[in-house]
């Protein structure tokens, strides 16, 4: 995929989600460190008309073009793009245990919100290549104690190198 | 059909009330293929993970937000760019209500930025966003 040696724009795009960082509180390891820069294989979707109708009922979309399938809502990327794994890999949480979610002392993992840039609509049939990178970890002390933040820049394109979306995804490790 | 000049700042979303339930969550989190036991098996996560009931979705809270700005928009124009964050655990059985508000408009691009927000039913503010659209004409 000669895009991939493409610069992406994702750096300059990013922006802190979690607000003001503390100093070093030493909670992550280096070699959770080490992961930062390190991308899973490129991930390659088709997008179905049936997958689409069943998120836009999940998420009780409105619109007649979300819910017949004919376009898929922005988010239906979230989910799309998660990775599917064997249930062996699964942790006792549900979490899938591989992919870029490296080992840290804090253990219990809550969605933290996310910034999107999108550049096209998604269609039944289209074809997505996503590439996902594990961006950024960085701690806080939070008003009920000490946070993990694991930021993942996702890009998503065509299989021709057409931008679709740009993401940065923030998890939080309490 | 709405153009940037009949977008004004202060403008207000129409609001929306959001009341999960076990069956709407476990849909979700099926669709998006997500087993994390705090949305589903209620003794894990206050037992284990410390909650007091299961925990609605974080990402579900983000999609009511990018309704609020396309149900107001319809075909009239694209959502470009859009960003959310968690700020405070929801939970089952609660009432949340998602909207938003014209900040900027910016004819010459065809662009308005938009705040938008899922809160409690008491007005706390949940989960606070941002949406940039653009529109036809």
């Amino acid at each position: 995929m000669p895009w991939m040696n493409q610069k992406s724009v994702v750096p300059e795009f990013r922006r802190e989600t979690g607000g003001r960082r503390d100093r070093d509180m030493g909670l992550i390891p280096d070699k959770a460190r080490g992961m930062i820069g390190a991308s899973d294989p490129p991930m390659r979707v088709e997008v179905s008309r049936r997958e689409i109708i069943k998120y836009s009922i999940a998420t009780e979309q409105r619109l007649k073009k979300f819910l017949d399938g004919d376009e898929a809502p922005p988010m239906f990327l979230f989910g799309a793009l998660r990775p599917l794994v064997p249930v062996n890999e699964l942790g006792p949480d549900g979490i899938a245990t591989t992919s870029l979610l490296p080992d840290l002392p804090l253990k219990r993992v809550m969605a933290g919100g996310t910034k999107t840039r999108y550049f096209c609509r998604i269609k039944p049939g289209d074809v997505l290549v996503a590439v996902r990178t594990l961006s950024d970890i960085y701690e806080k002390r939070g008003s009920k104690g000490d946070l993990i933040f694991l930021v993942y820049t996702i890009d998503v394109r065509t299989e021709t190198g057409e931008r679709v979306a740009e993401e940065v995804q923030t998890r939080i490790v309490r | 059909m709405r153009s940037i000049k009949d977008i004004q700042v202060g403008d207000c979303l129409p609001e929306r009330r959001h009341a999960p339930t076990n069956v709407s969550l476990f849909l979700y989190n099926a669709a998006i293929w997500n087993a994390h036991r705090i949305h589903y098996d209620a003794g894990y996560t206050t037992e284990v993970e410390k909650h007091p009931a299961i925990v609605v979705d974080g990402p579900l809270q983000g999609d009511w937000l990018t309704q609020a700005v396309i149900n107001w928009l319809g075909d009239d124009g694209d959502l470009i760019e859009f960003e959310y964050s968690n700020r405070r655990a929801s939970y089952l059985g609660e009432t949340l209500i998602s909207g938003g508000r014209i900040e900027a408009v910016r004819p010459a691009d065809l662009e308005a930025e938009i705040s938008v927000f899922v809160k409690s039913e008491a007005g706390e503010i949940m989960t606070p966003g941002r949406a940039t659209i653009r529109s036809r004409r």
